[in-house]
């Protein structure tokens, strides 16, 4: 049997994502990854975490990560090591939230609250004339790139993406993290493109702020 | 096609900056921002923090899927100096 055939389980493995690790499977033999109970709960961890930062419901995220673990525990056990394992669950289980997004029923009229957001919140950034407030002002950040290289700044943008109105968190994520296409996204959500851009400009105004706030103006 | 005035205020060319991330810009759109951000400073810096954003973000949606971290297989994890 060619090792595509039993991998079908809990995902679409249609993600280039997917492609490492198979091309790795047969070159070593590999450990399966899944008897070692310590990594198999540190990862578990890290993916409710990921699907929760999503999805915004521990119940769904709970299911998520379920089905993802189920799926690689059938898929897993051909990878070449931990890293290529985990990269697989991980594709696993973005499909599966992907998904989730995509029919997760209006509970939280997102349309309304993301139309109600309107003006009122830019008056945090800007003057009735639309002129930067002084205290909003960007400031200069010096060498942002060396920031990607320490562990501490990606927890600062996790408080961040945590701290986001959850509607707003919606569909800034599904664009900047899964890769939704705008159309679709004003789709499920519910949403004109018109409100699809403001909500965009509200949210990246809003993280600006926070990562200049709790990471570069405190880098001194 | 209503014709755009060349000045525009700072909430307008930072949401223009912000959806040039999502969509391609139309000509006039470049030009109107391209005038306002040489004369304003502030959304310069933000145009410039906005592009670092987006690659913050890339960096977190990949770091999420890949062994950047609980991967030092054999390695004790808590930090406990003898």
């Amino acid at each position: 049997m060619k090792p595509a055939a039993g991998v079908t389980v809990g995902a679409n493995p249609s993600s280039p994502a997917m492609s490492a690790p198979l091309v790795n499977a047969t070159t070593e033999p590999a450990p399966n990854s899944l008897a070692d109970a310590g990594f198999v709960a540190e990862l578990r961890k890290q993916m409710i975490k990921f699907a929760q930062m999503h999805l915004r419901d521990s119940h769904l995220a709970e299911d998520a990560v379920q089905e993802a673990l189920t799926g690689a525990w059938v898929g897993g056990k051909r990878f070449a090591g931990r890293a290529a394992f985990k990269t697989w669950v991980f594709a696993i289980l973005k499909n599966k939230v992907a998904d989730l997004l995509r029919h997760k029923q209006r509970t939280v009229d997102a349309s309304s609250m993301l139309k109600d957001d309107d003006d009122a919140s830019l008056d945090d950034f800007f003057d009735g004339r639309g002129h930067w407030l002084q205290e909003a002002k960007p400031a200069a950040w010096r060498c942002p790139e060396a920031s990607l290289e320490q562990q501490q700044f990606w927890a600062v943008l996790e408080v961040c993406l945590e701290g986001m109105p959850a509607a707003q968190a919606r569909v800034f994520m599904m664009r900047e993290l899964m890769d939704f296409e705008t159309d679709e996204i004003c789709t499920t959500v519910g949403i004109t493109s018109s409100n699809f851009f403001v909500t965009m400009h509200r949210a990246r105004l809003r993280l600006r702020e926070c990562l200049d706030q709790r990471w570069f103006s405190k880098a001194t | 096609m209503a014709k755009t005035s060349m000045m525009i205020t700072c909430d307008k060319a930072t949401l223009l900056m912000s959806e040039g991330q999502d969509r391609p810009l139309r000509t006039g759109e470049r030009t109107v921002l391209r005038v306002h951000t040489w004369m304003c400073s502030n959304c310069r810096q933000f145009g410039k923090q906005l592009g670092f954003i987006r690659q913050a973000m890339t960096g977190f949606a990949q770091r999420d899927q890949t062994n950047t971290d609980g991967d030092n297989d054999d390695q004790p994890r808590g930090n406990s100096r003898g």
